[in-house]
Parts: structure tokens; sequence; C-alpha cells
């Protein structure tokens, strides 16, 4: 791999990534802050990435996009409203378009590109969608499936109306609101039979 | 968005020297880069606080009451137990905020700071508003402000504050503790928030220049307690209206009374002529509780496309009284 081949940089991240993934739906550490001297690094998906150099004005979904080219989150409105960009930052479910990469030396993103195990095997609230037909265009469906996992690991789908609260930060113009309701009611289930 | 420097002071100290130099401190980021991108604030430089240490604890106070530190997330808020307990309508009113991922950005002292939702105040095009530039006239003033103020507007700015946990935390008599280059001081949350003036918009809190928010301190517990959001989808929008109680009863009758109304102002509107007439009041007379509350809604002064938000509002404080009298599960 050299700087002027960047194809194969990309795949190699995003294997790197896989392989790295912990086991689906599990909150990621939150890692210690780096010493003062070192180089700040950002983990996505389990890979260690250099912060150095940024422009402060660099969000973590440009960052995640343009970068690190793990565009499963989306850029809709850019202003927190529609929720395409959720990933994980040390478990917690966030829009990546409200935060700054260069403030988050030392900490953890999960990506939807992080979810799936490394052999493949799709983390339950992808299968769950996929079972339910969660989805139309496709466009808001990475951010709805972060959102997702985080609503079940925090014990916020207990019932349909309890999912649709917890779940209101990610829109779907299409829509698709009763499928992914039930998909997510669904993988709820899944996971604590433990097919996780 | 303008370039920008990023700073991460190390200490609250260091914090209040940068923002009394100009900087603008950082913390959940959820208002302050949309700012950014509609020119409502263009700062060379950023004080990054949101990992400054020990300000995002919360922490019981001596005299039963509690204290949140600033930098605690909305959620994280209102999943601690104290809160749980014995401030339901903190819980209810933060949960009723925003969304899940916003809330797990956004803390409790930037929450108070956010600024009107107002859409002249937000457009992306320059259009009439003296909070975005003095002098220029208010375009909501006999525009489109079927979601503005009935009390305490003048002709420069007819704006609300939006902010649902600030209409709760005034209910509960919360007293905002700041650090600043002077040191540090204590502002009632009634008096946090600044209604325009008659020449022009004023500031838009009585924060001064370099002053951090660092704690939220809460009096004793209000478990009687209920906030009541009114809007026109039943999750993540903005309020039309709400309203927090907090009530003392003695079986039926109500000992004390504190009420807020939000999105009426441009801050949170607490009712303390109503709060006096309610103590004494039966629970179950309606009428009498209807009574007690209307004159306060005789001072509203609606424009002229929300003269709806009067029986709205007057309606909400009702409820709320009727939600906590319920024992409305948080």
């Amino acid at each position: 791999m050299t700087p002027m081949d960047p194809a194969p940089l990309r795949r190699d991240l995003v294997r790197a990534a896989s392989l790295a993934a912990l086991a689906p739906a599990l909150p990621v550490a939150a890692q210690p802050a780096a010493a003062p001297a070192a180089a700040p690094t950002l983990r996505v998906n389990g890979a260690v990435h250099d912060l150095a150099g940024l422009d402060p004005r660099t969000t973590l979904l440009d960052w995640l996009r343009e970068r690190l080219d793990l565009t499963g989150a989306k850029k809709g409105c850019n202003e927190g409203a529609c929720g395409a960009c959720t990933v994980l930052l040390d478990g917690r479910r966030v829009n990546a378009c409200l935060v700054l990469a260069a403030t988050l030396d030392g900490r953890s993103v999960t990506t939807v590109e992080g979810l799936a195990r490394a052999d493949g095997t799709l983390h339950p609230v992808q299968q769950a969608f996929i079972d339910h037909d969660a989805f139309q265009c496709g466009y808001c469906t990475p951010g709805q499936v972060v959102s997702a996992v985080a609503c079940i690991t925090e014990g916020h789908a207990g019932s349909e109306a309890e999912i649709r609260e917890w779940m209101s930060g990610n829109l779907c113009r299409c829509a698709a609101y009763p499928q992914i309701t039930a998909a997510v009611q669904d993988a709820a289930a899944r996971m604590a039979r433990g097919e996780a | 968005m303008q370039p920008f420097t990023l700073a991460r002071p190390a200490s609250l100290e260091e914090a209040t020297r940068l923002a009394a130099a100009g900087a603008m401190p950082l913390a959940g980021g959820t208002e302050l880069l949309n700012w950014m991108r509609l020119g409502i604030a263009a700062p060379a430089r950023l004080a990054d606080i949101s990992r400054l240490p020990g300000l995002d604890a919360i922490a019981p106070l001596p005299d039963g009451g509690l204290s949140l530190g600033a930098l605690a997330r909305l959620n994280d808020v209102a999943a601690h137990p104290a809160v749980r307990a014995g401030y339901p309508v903190l819980r209810q009113a933060i949960h009723k905020a925003a969304s899940a991922q916003l809330r797990n950005l956004a803390t409790i002292g930037g929450n108070l700071l956010q600024k009107t939702r107002c859409a002249y105040f937000r457009a992306e095009e320059s259009l009439p508003c003296n909070r975005r530039a003095p002098g220029s006239g208010c375009a909501a003033l006999h525009g489109l402000n079927e979601r503005h103020a009935i009390f305490g507007w003048t002709e420069a700015c007819v704006a609300t504050q939006p902010s649902d946990p600030a209409v709760a935390l005034a209910a509960l008599d919360a007293v905002v503790v700041v650090a600043g280059p002077a040191g540090a001081r204590r502002i009632p949350l009634g008096d946090l928030h600044l209604l325009p003036d008659a020449a022009g918009a004023a500031a838009d809190t009585a924060l001064r220049a370099g002053e951090i928010i660092v704690a939220i301190e809460l009096p004793g517990p209000a478990p009687r307690s209920a906030y009541l959001k009114i809007r026109e989808r039943e999750s993540y929008e903005y309020a039309l209206v709400s309203a927090a109680g907090a009530l003392v009863l003695d079986g039926r009758t109500i000992r004390r009374a504190r009420l807020a109304l939000g999105s009426v102002a441009m801050k949170p509107w607490r009712l303390p002529a109503a709060e006096a007439a309610l103590a004494g009041l039966s629970l179950d007379d309606t009428a009498a509780l209807r009574a007690a509350l209307e004159p306060a809604f005789a001072e509203a002064r609606p424009l002229s496309h929300n003269g709806y938000k009067v029986p709205l509002a007057r309606n909400a404080a009702l409820r709320v009284i009727g939600m906590i009298a319920e024992g409305h599960a948080p």
C-alpha cells in the first residue's frame, strides 16, 4: 500500500475495523486520555487513527466520511435534527455532525460499519431491519440501526410506545416507522434471548 | 463556519481566563456548532471545557438539595436516582427535550444558554432581527409570530426562550452557580434569562464576560411535581406552551404551589400571584383552581397570530396541577 494508491488503504481500514470490532451492542469502554506529549488519536471501530493536524472545524461526521471513507453515517441535515449521522461515542449514541473531531482525543467511536461480526454475521438489529423490511430509500437506515442498538442497550425498547419515543431523533422521510418499530422490538427480543 | 482555533483549558480558572479574553466555551456543542454555521456566532477561539474534571458531578448538598454539575449530560441528569425520586418535573422536562442522541451530548448548563428558535433569528439569509443585527427591527412583531411570546415582549423582540429544563428549574427555584474572572457568584434561575428591553434586544442572559456556569443547585426535593409539554408533534419538537408545577400537599389541600410556564416569554414565566392564590385550595375544586390562575392570564399580551397561547397556557397550568394530583408517573 502506498500513498499513491488510496483504494487498498480504504479496504484495509475497513477490514482492520471489522477484525477489531468488539461484540455487537457492547458499549466500548472510554479510553483514558492520552499523555500530553502523545499525538491525539481516536479509535474507530477498534482501529486507532491520528487526529493531529485537523482543521478544528472538522466534525466527527466529516472526518469519518472524508478521511476514513466510512460513509455509513449520512449527512442529512448537518444540524442535529435528522439523526442520519448517529454513531456511538464511548458506547453512547450521538449526532456526529455536532461533535468536533479534534475534541475527541483518546475516545472511541463505533459506526454502522463496526456493528457486524468479523465473519460478516450481521448485528441482530441489522438482521431485524432486513427481516422486517424496515427501510425504503435507505438513507436514514445506518443512523436508525446505530440508534436502535443504543436504544435497546439503554433499556428503552420495552414497548412500541417506548421505542417510538426513544427513536424519535431518527427521522425517516419515507415514513417506514411501523416497520422500524417492529424491527427494533424484534431485535430487542433476539438480543434478550442472547442471540447477539 | 468561520475558522477558529481550539484551546483545551486544563482547569476552570484557565477556562474563565480564556473566556474573558473572548473565547467561547464549548461543552456539548449542540447549539454552538449550529450558531457558527448560521453566523449567529463567529468566535475566533473556542475553549473546549467538555472534559474539565469534576464539573459533571451530581451530588447531594448539605441542606438536603442537589447540585448538578454544569457538564452533566441531560440524559445523565434525568437518569440520576436523586433526580428520579426527588425532582420528577426535571426528569420529565429533560425527557421531553430534544432527542436521545442530542441529550447524550447536551449539558444541563449549556441547555440553559440555548438561544431562541424564532425563525427570523435563525434564518440563513439576513432578515430584520434586533438580536442578530441590532437596530434592524423585529420581523416577527407583525410577521409569522404564532410561536412567539405572550408575556414580557417589547417591540424590539417578541421571541421566546425554548429550553424545557429551564422551565422545570424555574419552578424548582434552582440557583445557577457561575465562575468568572471576578470569582464565583450565584444567580437565581429566574434572574438568569433577560427579557428584551425597549430599545433593542438585551443580552440573552445575566452572565458577564468570562463567566461560565459550573453548577445548578436545587433546593430540597419536590417529589410532587410534573412537566406538561404541549406541541404539534408527540415527540422531538419544541413546545408551543409548557407548564412546570411543584406542589406541597396536605391530603388533597395545596399548601404550597410553584408554577412556571415555558415558550411564552424570553424566560421561564413564574406565576407568583396564582401560586399564592392556590395555597389552601382543594385539588378537587377545579373551579377554584381555575379562578386562582385566571388573573395571571389577564396580563397576557398576545401578538397577531398567537392568541391561542393564552387559553392554552392557562389550561396547561391547570392540567399540570391535575397531573401532580393524580401522581403522574415520571
